[in-house]
């Protein structure tokens, strides 16, 4: 018998229609993968399923769990369901815990809640769920709070209170989003085991293709709310009937074409250069009057970027990747070594506004790097402050135009305000911003990441583009392999804070040197070789 | 638009309104006594009744207002004037000596009564409209430090900033800039808390005759004067009660409607 069955379920928010026709099912003991890009509905369907849902909202259709018709149950019926029958693992780890509870509380809550147990009992039953996750006793008794936790730690914690009443099915919405690679590939090892263990069913929801190509048994492809495609792994990986699945995995797998790298004489000024570069954090004194502590974020690392070089920089989080980034823009000043911009040193103050012109920035946010209160004309020009022969008026309005043209917008887009730009482009427009002053070097800080693929695939042809047009040298930081790999020349490799393997990107990703950089490609899901066109 | 925010903006106004028609015309002169008419209930001459000297309440209430409403904006202008460019510059300068002087300072303000040191205040310079505004003024300056503080600091760390800071910007300029455009509801909703609390703290000032001297009329003066008469004429202490209350209620209900609608959050968009 099935467990979940879901037929045409429709949902409305008010006027607005969400999701249109959705079905699905899912049998004990299987995986089924949920996938789409941003907006089509995927986190949705799993607050459907839960009826947790906002009000005004309409719902029809069919929607059972083991038989029983959950649109017919009340709310109370829903709650007594609800972490008894189906289990849910949240996308962040760091708000889905409550900080001033102890990980063993939490654990027991949804025990005391749902069964009769005795305190003393929660308590051993918690403990054991805490050991089954991986999270041992002698490291993490249940006295513990999660600010005393990793990321991955956490998410441990979350996935221990989704299964402690052993549900019948456990919805995880982009459970491993949050998380490196290495961490990633653990905890969907221990979700594997556990569907495995328990005979669950469980509904994986995830915009990482390579992910749902590793974990799941059945895959549900949604766009604005409907259901396009839905088959076995196997098949739907063969085949990809529907256009849309093509694109979306065209998209995930997509190289841009970079122009070949430029030979540069090694003996020439490199246009940036960081030696021996250290950064320290002082750490909270631990008595008064007790010297400072340090953390050292950045530890004596040395590199140099050619002219019309691409440069990658790859690390996990808290390696020292931002903090490096963030010296080079002479927004944090360093304990140690320095940093060469043209052959002329960042004095601590801060960079000269001649080597900003020279130097830009490209964040990670497409959201929150902009002020919403502004213009795009206005925004784009911030660069120019200080620059000394900065244009204006008409020439003002002709480099707006250009650099707005130069990453595919309209000219006439400058007298729009950022909130009417959709994620995609207003990450064009930050481009645009960096491109505005001519630089010579610019730094991209994570700047696709939070980019769904097909978008993400957009505007690394866009780099591409303007690489070919404009011979940019830029430093590529981010912490997703596959994207280093297809956009870099030569790549660095950092570890708490040291580069620990540097080389050609090409050698580097086919022959790793360092432990570090082996499990690093080794935990990083791939996606199966799809030869397009093959049955 | 909400519905409080639709209420407390018509009592708010009315009262302005009173205030302001004041200037121009009052249904007799406030300061002329009439003592044969004195201590006269509601009635079609004297709508709102007269006091113990004969004179007009709904005419002293409208001058009133005018007192009130004077008092009341100069000090929340001193407490932006001062505590918004306190609160962002120690939102600048985060964790550094600034920022710490400036917070302990507040936390100095913070912690005596404010109505007493108020009333310490006027005792010292002497009453007097002036000295009040000035003594509520002060207490205003650390309330709005901390909130423009406290949403500077998420503000300092979006990635709009960084780039501003990339573009070579100074922190006073990223401040005015950046910041104080996108702080500025959430200052508007507090001068609108603040002016409600000044209007009260004046009240309470010239209850204990430390506010506006006579012959300017004002409402806490009002009810001092009715305090004796109450089960005599009742209506000269209800009327500039109720004033008092309806005025501080409408500020209050706006305040929060204000709030309401304009943060985008709570209306659940972006845009």
């Amino acid at each position: 018998m099935t467990l979940l069955d879901v037929t045409n379920l429709s949902l409305s928010i008010g006027a607005f229609p969400i999701l249109r026709d959705v079905s699905l099912s899912v049998d004990p003991g299987e995986i089924l993968a949920i996938t789409g890009e941003s907006g089509s509905g995927k986190s949705l369907t799993a607050l459907t399923i839960l009826r947790l849902l906002p009000n005004c909202t309409r719902l029809s259709g069919h929607l059972s769990l083991e038989g029983q018709d959950l649109l017919a149950l009340s709310e109370e019926q829903m709650c007594d369901l609800r972490g008894r029958k189906i289990g849910m693992v949240f996308q962040e780890p760091m708000t889905a815990l409550n900080p001033v509870q102890s990980i063993g509380d939490q654990v027991m809550e949804t025990i005391l809640l749902h069964s009769s147990a005795t305190r003393t009992e929660a308590e051993a039953e918690a403990r054991s769920l805490l050991d089954r996750v991986g999270l041992p006793a002698e490291r993490f008794p249940l006295s513990r709070y999660p600010h005393e936790l990793s990321g991955g730690q956490r998410q441990r914690v979350v996935i221990a209170m989704a299964i402690a009443m052993r549900p019948a099915l456990l919805i995880a919405d982009e459970p491993t989003t949050a998380l490196d690679v290495t961490t990633q590939a653990q905890i969907l090892d221990l979700l594997r085991d556990l569907v495995r263990d328990y005979g669950m069913g469980m509904i994986i929801i995830t915009h990482d293709l390579a992910v749902v190509a590793d974990m799941a048994d059945h895959i549900v492809v949604m766009r604005k709310g409907e259901v396009v495609e839905t088959g076995s792994t196997k098949q739907l990986l063969a085949t990809r009937r529907h256009p849309y699945t093509q694109k979306l995995f065209a998209a995930s797998n997509h190289q841009a074409d970079l122009p070949p790298p430029v030979t540069t004489d090694p003996q020439s000024v490199p246009l940036l250069e960081v030696r021996n570069a250290v950064r320290d954090y002082p750490l909270p004194r631990k008595r008064l009057f007790a010297p400072a502590e340090h953390m050292r974020a950045v530890d004596h690392v040395s590199f140099a970027l050619h002219r019309g070089e691409r440069l990658g920089l790859v690390g996990e989080s808290g390696c020292g990747k931002s903090t490096l980034t963030r010296a080079i823009l002479g927004l944090e000043p360093l304990q140690g070594g320095e940093i060469l911009l043209d052959g002329s040193p960042l004095s601590g103050k801060g960079l000269t506004a001649e080597q900003r012109r020279k130097m830009q920035v490209v964040f990670q946010d497409p959201f929150g790097s902009f002020n919403p209160r502004h213009k795009v004309a206005r925004l784009i020009t911030e660069p120019f402050h200080g620059v000394s022969d900065a244009p204006t008026g008409q020439e003002r309005d002709n480099r707006v135009a250009e650099a707005l043209i130069a990453v595919g917008l309209n000219p006439e887009d400058a007298d729009r305000y950022i909130h009417q730009f959709s994620g995609g482009q207003r990450q064009r427009i930050a481009i645009a911003r960096a491109l505005i002053t001519r630089p010579e070097l610019i730094l991209f800080d994570e700047a696709v990441s939070a980019l769904d693929v097909s978008v993400r695939a957009q505007i690394l042809d866009l780099l591409a583009e303007l690489c070919s047009a404009y011979g940019l040298s830029y430093l590529f930081i981010s912490h997703d392999l596959h994207v280093v790999r297809s956009m870099t020349d030569r790549c660095l490799v950092m570890q708490k804070g040291q580069i620990v393997e540097h080389g050609q990107t090409k050698d580097l990703f086919s022959t790793p040197q360092h432990p570090y950089t082996k499990s690093l490609i080794a935990a990083a899901p791939v996606l199966p070789d799809l030869a397009t066109g093959a049955a | 638009m909400t519905r409080s925010l639709f209420l407390g903006g018509v009592l708010s106004a009315l009262v302005l309104l009173a205030a302001l028609l004041s200037f121009i015309w009052t249904p007799y002169d406030h300061t002329a006594l009439n003592i044969p008419a004195k201590l006269q209930a509601p009635n079609a001459e004297h709508w709102l009744g007269t006091d113990h000297f004969g004179r007009d309440i709904l005419s002293m209430i409208m001058v009133g207002a005018r007192t009130s409403i004077a008092v009341a904006l100069v000090a929340v202008g001193i407490g932006m004037g001062l505590g918004v460019p306190l609160g962002l510059a120690a939102a600048a300068k985060r964790g550094s000596w600034l920022d710490e002087g400036i917070m302990r300072a507040n936390d100095l303000v913070f912690a005596f009564p404010s109505l007493v040191i108020a009333i310490l205040i006027t005792a010292i310079l002497g009453a007097g409209a002036i000295n009040a505004i000035i003594a509520i003024g002060i207490f205003n300056i650390p309330v709005f430090a901390r909130v423009t503080r406290g949403a500077a600091l998420s503000l300092w760390q979006r990635e709009f900033i960084l780039a501003a800071r990339v573009a070579g910007k100074g922190s006073a300029r990223i401040s005015a800039e950046h910041i104080l455009p996108n702080v500025a509801n959430l200052l508007i909703v507090q001068g609108t808390i603040q002016f409600s609390l000044g209007i009260l703290a004046e009240a309470g000032l010239s209850y204990v005759g430390l506010g506006a001297q006579p012959p300017v009329p004002s409402w806490g003066r009002m009810l001092a004067d009715a305090q004796t008469m109450v089960s005599l004429a009742p209506h000269m202490a209800l009327v500039p009660g109720c004033a008092i209350i309806l005025t501080v209620l409408g500020l209050n209900l706006m305040g929060d409607g204000l709030r309401d609608w304009l943060d985008p959050k709570l209306q659940g968009g972006r845009a």
